[in-house]
């Protein structure tokens, strides 16, 4: 039985369908096999980031709505083997899941794969809801900033009361996810430490991944940064997240500032 | 099509009206066809709400004290009959609806969506009963993600160009004078005849009559162009105009 887990944020715009790329390819590149499943119904991009839009025939509507078998939607990644999409239908809404037939797909995917990522969409409406409701374990991914850390307590709120977990007295394994991190302007004070974040959310964190640019034209690619450019500190963050996210116990390291001689000589470069 | 023909006491002019109604066709056995029928409703939930429903009874020709338990059966479901379609060797009782006769089959987006892309092949789409007179649609803006036109009987003509995320689903051929980066699928009803044809193809998929390529299949040579997409011994052919 796979462990399924919804990344989740509450606010949009935070950097879930990216984490959710990037945490799933770094699960599959150790051999696991990966199942991602965009729940952003009529706002797909799940599967632009990941390159596989030129080959989405069938999504989770067509599944759902029983026209289309699971296996022909999933679509396999072309660099790792165990990688697999369900995309998101652009042209429906929300009400097109039903929540018996969210279940019963991810029943499925739990019986086959190690493990799910479920991209939640923006906001606490029904379609994040669904993405959370079988979940076993949650990413909540939140920018040290006051906005985003107010709607992520939100989510939590909702993951501790709405999920199958929470109604059936068990209570879901939370991680936070600091994502877009700025060391300089966290240096300067114009921006949440990492301490506040935690101390508001009270949930155990699962890494920093620093703000770069490279994710941005990763994301353009088509490509997960942890697969096109692991030696990239965000793709190291995202990898070790991975890591943990497996059940390894190892310390966060907050990125700083590197003010040597050879930043200066190059050009500021964060972390 | 049902016709109204009110007789009014002030003056005696009689006008008649046309209304579109849905038909039902119940099959037998009749309890899986309840049971598909559920499956429908529970996709498209408050579909029949407020749409008149008439029961074409011809395929089914069920008994005389059948009639009324369909008929209770349907009204569980939200579904309120108008009228009944039969045969006149049917009798109906005076409880009944009334009997219509003389039916066209209508057109326009008020008809069932049906999934086009079926894997391989289209399942068995529904006959039609009578030849349709196809209508083309124009649609002069450019067609945006998200947006589903659907036209099941004749072309879809679109002056603009069809974004990605968006799709097309015509029952005839689809012209597209822009850029098709969207889905579009032609012959959707079954008509291995229907072609494809835009100005420049960036198409995520493209589909005719069930035979679908997707844009990773495709040709790099037929990507920007002017191309048209059409049948050939059950495959799709993707070729550029000269």
């Amino acid at each position: 039985m796979g462990k399924v887990v919804v990344v989740t944020s509450g606010k949009g715009g935070v950097g879930k369908t990216t984490s959710t790329a990037a945490l799933g390819a770094a699960v599959a590149k150790t051999g696991k096999k990966v199942a991602l499943v965009d729940f952003d119904v009529g706002l797909r991009n799940l599967d632009l980031i990941m390159g596989a839009e030129r080959r989405v025939v069938f999504d989770i509507v067509n599944v759902i709505q029983g026209t289309a078998k699971l296996s022909q939607a999933l679509i396999r990644d072309k660099r790792v083997e165990s990688l697999f999409l369900l995309p998101a239908s652009q042209t429906r809404d929300k009400d097109a899941l039903t929540e018996e037939g969210v279940g019963e797909v991810i029943d499925k995917l739990r019986s086959v794969f190690d493990y799910v990522f479920c991209d939640s969409p923006a906001g606490i409406e029904r379609g994040a809801q669904l993405a959370m409701r079988f979940a076993d374990e949650a990413v909540i991914v939140t920018n040290p900033e006051v906005s985003s850390v107010r709607d992520s307590d939100r989510i939590i709120g909702l993951l501790d009361a709405r999920t199958m977990k929470a109604e059936q007295g068990e209570s879901i394994v939370k991680h936070v996810l600091v994502t877009r991190y700025d060391a300089a302007r966290a240096s300067r004070g114009e921006m949440l430490s990492i301490d506040d974040v935690l101390e508001i959310l009270s949930t155990p964190l699962l890494g920093i991944i620093p703000e770069s640019q490279d994710i941005l034209r990763a994301s353009n690619m088509g490509a997960p940064v942890t697969l096109s450019e692991t030696m990239n500190s965000a793709a190291r963050a995202y990898i070790d997240a991975a890591r943990r996210l497996e059940g390894e116990d190892f310390p966060v390291v907050v990125p700083f500032e590197r003010k040597g001689f050879l930043d200066r000589l190059l050009g500021r470069r964060a972390a | 099509m049902t016709c109204a023909t009110p007789i009014q006491k002030k003056s005696i002019r009689f006008r008649a009206r046309s209304f579109v109604a849905f038909t039902l066709t119940p099959e037998a056995p009749l309890s899986d066809w309840l049971q598909d029928l559920d499956q429908w409703v529970g996709n498209s939930p408050g579909f029949f709400a407020g749409r008149p429903v008439v029961l074409d009874l011809n395929m089914l020709k069920p008994l005389a004290d059948e009639i009324a338990g369909l008929i209770a059966e349907l009204g569980e479901r939200g579904i309120r009959v108008y009228a009944i379609e039969a045969d006149s060797d049917t009798t109906l009782g005076a409880d009944l609806p009334p009997r219509l006769t003389g039916a066209k089959e209508a057109m326009g987006d008020a008809l069932l969506m049906q999934q086009p892309e079926q894997n391989e092949k289209a399942a068995a789409q529904p006959k039609v009963k009578e030849p349709q007179s196809p209508s083309s649609l124009m649609i002069k803006s450019p067609i945006r993600s998200g947006q589903s036109i659907i036209h099941p009987h004749g072309d879809v003509i679109v002056l603009g160009s069809v974004a990605s995320g968006s799709e097309i689903i015509a029952g005839g051929s689809i012209h597209v004078y822009g850029t098709l980066r969207g889905r579009a699928s032609a012959g959707a009803q079954g008509n291995a005849g229907a072609r494809i044809f835009c100005r420049k193809n960036e198409a995520e998929l493209l589909s005719v009559d069930g035979w679908y390529c997707t844009a990773e299949e495709m040709e790099p040579s037929s990507r920007g162009r002017t191309i048209q997409a059409f049948l050939e011994n059950d495959v799709l052919r993707i070729a550029s105009f000269a």
